[in-house]
């Protein structure tokens, strides 16, 4: 039988959801579009808020935010091949914004449990993992503690990341937030046992324990020079804490990720008048977020790639630089790629301090291997990747402890998971049960041309984020580098949203094939056409459909017996198909889609009703 | 009706013609017709049809009248000349400014009204003499622009919108072109595009007076049942004799088909109008046979479509005429005044 296409349900948890790339692609799902919307007509605390209830933490992730969401933004794909260089809306960027002008935001958040509901949960850890389930429990009545074994909550978002990306005063106020709900915060308070832990009854316990430690590298002259060399994560926590307050002249930071970012613009602002980063792969491949790797070169920081560390050179227990070999990448068939020397001499870096950030692992010493919770052969727990139980049905894992090292927003989703896990384990509901999002559709339409959203695209390159003078920037190390959007311009970047939660919704039955939609849309995106099997549709389009991530949109049931096969690919979501559409067979729907957090929503239909 | 101009952002991969350009930069001003009206269709297809051919914007001069159909030139190829005439007369418009420039690539877009209505005289004319021209008849059967009265293309026996019968007998342009002597002739349907664009390219590629009826429903005033020229009724009763394909001077002809499957014909400039014979008793090569066969389907209550007659060995009026290859706009005066000996000269051969 001929293979056909399956006409599209709209209505399917995910359809319109995919739609939407940035808020696809958000870990949290925060409903981008929508806040971005809210800080174009100056509703900042509204955005916040948006962005609170899925986040938590708007503030401190519109300066620190790993932003998935961008990479994924349509905005990078429709402005490809015309213009300057494509880029994606700063929708990280924006979040600042909101978070920046909300004004007293209190009065809207929740308020503690006035009625606990006798459970007790306990979160190993305060950051942003263990924050969220704490966020999202203690309001249902929960009796949460946090034990931490630093003095004060926030995990790595506290102790890591530099005062310069992150002042102090934004982690205080959205930690401050959580706290502030009844949380019982536990300082100073290391977990030596889980065993000990599960001995006090409490009805669930969350590890949120991070991924403390950082990797060492164990080449020649270590011992030796040990004085002068430091692990990026504890050395970057000794300057968080006001340990360490300066640092040599010339330095060395081995590594490409975010740390060795971090590790060197530290540097710089302690002391460091020849700080470089030399690192083992090609410049392109290092971990570390490209606007990351700017903002070091933009401080005057040389990236030296291509480098293999091959030992620390001493004196006398006096470190006097490092040595390494020259390498260059090699792809095998496979694509595989490998470094191989180019048999140059090696080379020879005069330094007086070494900073190692060459990654980051986890370690669980205090969980004891006998209490029927499983690890892998990497030492990870064994875990569901969906309800993130472990193999003791009351202990559940999030963040960097459950899946390894990742960021602050993953963190957050995973507590929200988790919290769903933990609000249906306590009521004795089947924990792989997941509630699905809630989703509703509402037409724009005012008038012949009018639409309740603004719909004009512009033609805008992304606005750059004013910076902070560098010579003042660099003399003090708690100096915010980024000044952020001011309104103004928040607002004119907000214009390059593309309100892709705007869906364009068709109806076949209302459709007469005028063909008025084809001709006006900018992008080719639709075209009326025979039915097929999708790969051979795709390449038969108007333009034809290359980017298999992107669904195709298919209406059936037209006169002719011709499909109607929308690519959602670069769809610019202008409205102009429903404007020309004589019979509003298109209609601009806007569609809100917010994950289903712990609490009545996640639970089961019976126990929603009795509530 | 849009107020927003159409985002100038384009597909990524939208590809660029020999000169560069792509389809978007033949476009012209946002439509202000009712949306859905066929003729926002039509313009599509010149658009495409001028971008295919590599065609340099300012090498052509689009004419009108006065109607709906006859706005459309404002929203395709805004680098190009324009000229909007009054009702009816966009014929000797254009043959003028053909006899000035030859240079030029003439485009002259009308309306059932304009062109059968009043200006039935100046359509007669104008494909008598052969003018070198595309000339496109935007044909919904009605006035679309002041309110939906029939127009002289409607068939008899057809109903307006308000229910009433149309007792008149419809005027068949295409018919009417074959009859005097158009050297191509063609009919389509705004909503078949596959079609529409190649006819629109061999059009602009032929070198005398070629004419496209083509079919476009009036959302507004003639998209109802009763009417002969909805999107519904067109589609069922639409019979297409051929495919066209127009191959320019510059590719290979590759593809092999059955034979008899096919009839070539070659242009004056070299390219080559492929045709895939849909109706096996059809032939496009005749004028008489065209004629006949267009009203026998007609007498069936079936709309012809596809390129109806094309004249190989076409010619045109300054071929007629027999003025100079250089376009009379770019002689000096000296040319154009040879002075009184020359006169005298030509008195002479006139005695
Ligand atoms: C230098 C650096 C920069 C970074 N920059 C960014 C960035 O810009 N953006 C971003 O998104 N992410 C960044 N990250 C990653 C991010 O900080 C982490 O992914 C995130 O904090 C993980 O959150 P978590 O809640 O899982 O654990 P953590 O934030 O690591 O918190 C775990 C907490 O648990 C405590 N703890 C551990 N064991 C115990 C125990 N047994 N008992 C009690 N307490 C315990 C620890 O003291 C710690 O406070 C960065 C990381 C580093 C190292
Ligand atoms: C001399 C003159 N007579 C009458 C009119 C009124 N008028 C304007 S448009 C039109 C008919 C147009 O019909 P058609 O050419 O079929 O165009 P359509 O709007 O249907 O595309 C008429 C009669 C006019 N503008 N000028
Ligand atoms: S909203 Fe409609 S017209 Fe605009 S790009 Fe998308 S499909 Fe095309
Ligand atoms: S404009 Fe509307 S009626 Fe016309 S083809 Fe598109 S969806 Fe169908
Ligand atoms: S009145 Fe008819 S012909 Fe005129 S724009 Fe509207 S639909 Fe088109
Ligand atoms: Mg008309």
């Amino acid at each position: 039988m001929e293979k056909r296409l399956k006409p599209t349900d709209i209505g399917a948890p995910g359809y319109f959801h995919k739609v939407v790339d940035c808020q696809w692609a958000c870990p949290a799902h925060t409903p981008v579009p929508e806040y971005i919307r809210l800080i174009a007509q100056g509703r900042h605390a509204d955005a916040y808020m948006v962005n609170w209830k899925s986040n938590v933490f708007p503030g401190i992730l519109g300066r620190t935010c790993d932003r998935p969401c961008e990479p994924a933004c349509r905005r990078g794909r429709v402005e490809e091949n015309q213009g300057e260089k494509p880029e994606p809306v700063a929708i990280c960027r924006l979040k600042r914004v909101a978070a920046d002008y909300k004004g007293d935001i209190r009065e809207r958040l929740p308020k503690a449990a006035t009625a606990k509901n006798g459970k007790r949960v306990a979160c190993i850890g305060g950051g942003p993992a263990s924050l969220t389930v704490a966020r999202d429990l203690a309001p249902l009545g929960y009796a949460v503690t946090v034990f931490e074994a630093d003095s004060r909550a926030g995990g790595m978002i506290r102790t890591q990341i530099p005062r310069f990306r992150l002042p102090e005063s934004v982690i205080d106020e959205e930690v401050g937030y959580i706290l502030d709900l009844d949380v019982d915060f536990r300082p100073n308070h290391r977990v030596e046992s889980l065993k000990e832990l599960l001995g006090h009854g409490y009805d669930a316990v969350f590890v949120g324990s991070g991924a403390p430690r950082g990797r060492d590298l164990a080449i020649p002259g270590r011992e030796e020079a040990s004085k002068a060399i430091h692990v990026g994560i504890e050395w970057l926590a000794s300057v968080s804490f006001g340990h360490v307050t300066k640092v040599g002249k010339r330095v060395i930071v081995l590594g490409g990720g975010n740390t060795a970012m971090d590790c060197c613009r530290s540097a710089r602002r302690l002391g460091g008048e020849d700080v470089k980063v030399i690192v083992r792969s090609g410049y392109e491949e290092m971990k570390a977020s490209p606007w990351e790797k700017e903002d070091a070169v933009h401080e005057g920081i040389p990236i030296i790639n291509y480098r293999v560390p091959k030992a620390f050179t001493h004196e006398g227990g006096r470190l006097t630089g490092m040595s390494f070999e020259v390498v260059k990448a090699v792809y095998d068939e496979s694509g595989r790629r490998s470094l191989v020397p180019t048999g140059e001499p090696d080379e020879h870096y005069p330094c007086d301090e070494v900073l190692v950030a060459v990654g980051q692992e986890n370690a669980f010493p205090w969980i004891e291997r006998d209490i029927g919770l499983e690890f892998d052969k990497w030492g990870m727990p064994v875990l569901d990747e969906s309800t993130l139980q472990s193999t003791l049905p009351g202990v559940f894992f999030g963040g960097d402890a459950a899946l390894g090292p990742k960021n602050i927003i993953w963190a957050v989703a995973h507590g929200h998971e988790a919290a769903i896990s933990i609000d249906r384990h306590c009521r004795g509901e089947e924990v792989a049960v997941r509630p699905p999002p809630h989703m509703n559709l509402v037409s724009q339409k005012m008038g012949i041309h009018e639409w309740i959203y603004d719909n004009q695209v512009v033609p805008d390159a992304r606005h750059r984020v004013p910076l902070k003078e560098l010579t003042i920037a660099l003399k003090d190390i708690r100096q915010e580098v980024e000044l952020g959007f001011d309104p103004e311009l928040a607002w004119k970047e907000a214009q390059r949203c593309l309100n892709c939660d705007v869906q364009t919704v068709f109806t076949a039955k209302l459709c007469i094939e005028c063909d008025a939609c084809v001709d006006i849309c900018p992008m080719d995106c639709i075209t009326f056409t025979e039915d097929g099997e999708e790969a051979e549709v795709r390449a038969r389009l108007s333009a034809p459909a290359r980017n298999p991530s992107q669904d195709l949109y298919v209406g059936a049931g037209l006169k002719t017996g011709r499909i109607m096969a929308k690519d959602e690919d670069v769809c610019l979501h202008c409205g102009m198909c429903a404007e020309r559409c004589p019979t509003g067979a298109w209609d601009m729907q806007k569609s809100f889609i917010e994950m289903t957090h712990a609490g009545p929503g996640c639970r089961d239909a019976a126990a929603r009703k009795a509530a | 009706m849009t107020y927003l101009a159409k985002p100038k952002l384009h597909h990524p991969d939208l590809p660029a013609n020999a000169l560069g350009f792509t389809r978007r930069d033949y476009e012209g001003a946002i439509s202000t017709l009712c949306a859905g009206c066929g003729h926002d269709s039509i313009s599509a297809a010149i658009i495409q049809a001028c971008w295919e051919l590599a065609i340099e914007p300012h090498k052509v001069a689009k004419l009108s009248g006065i109607g709906c159909s006859s706005k459309t030139p404002t929203y395709f190829l805004e680098k190009s000349h324009g000229f909007n005439s009054v009702h009816g007369r966009m014929p000797s418009v254009l043959t003028g400014a053909n006899l000035a420039n030859r240079d030029l690539i003439y485009l002259g877009v009308s309306g059932d009204g304009d062109s059968a209505s009043i200006g039935l005289g100046q359509f007669a004319h104008v494909m008598r003499r052969g003018v070198n021209m595309t000339y496109i008849v935007e044909n919904n059967g009605v006035y679309g622009l002041t309110k939906g009265q029939f127009s002289a293309t409607a068939d008899r026996g057809s109903k307006s919108k308000r229910g009433a019968v149309n007792t008149d007998e419809g005027i068949d342009l295409a018919i009417l072109a074959l009859q005097l002597g158009a050297t191509y002739v063609g009919r389509s349907f705004s909503g078949d595009k596959a079609q529409l664009v190649p006819l629109i390219k061999g059009a602009l590629t032929h070198p005398g007076a070629a004419f496209i009826d083509v079919i476009s429903p009036c959302v507004a005033f003639n998209n109802h049942d009763g009417s002969t020229r909805s999107y519904d009724y067109v589609r069922s009763h639409n019979e297409a004799v051929n495919r066209l394909d127009v191959i320019t001077v510059h590719k290979e002809i590759t593809t092999e088909y059955a034979p008899g499957a096919v009839q070539e014909v070659r242009q004056h400039d070299g390219s080559v109008l492929r045709l895939r014979k849909l109706a096996d008793d059809y032939d496009s090569s005749s004028r008489i046979a065209a004629m006949s066969y267009v009203q026998g389907r007609y007498a069936h209550g079936e709309i012809v479509t596809g390129l109806l007659y094309v004249e190989p060995d076409a010619t045109d009026l300054h071929e007629s005429l027999g003025t100079v290859a250089r376009p009379l706009n770019a002689l000096g005066e000296k040319e154009l005044c040879p002075g009184s000996a020359a006169l005298e000269k030509f008195n002479a051969s006139l005695r």
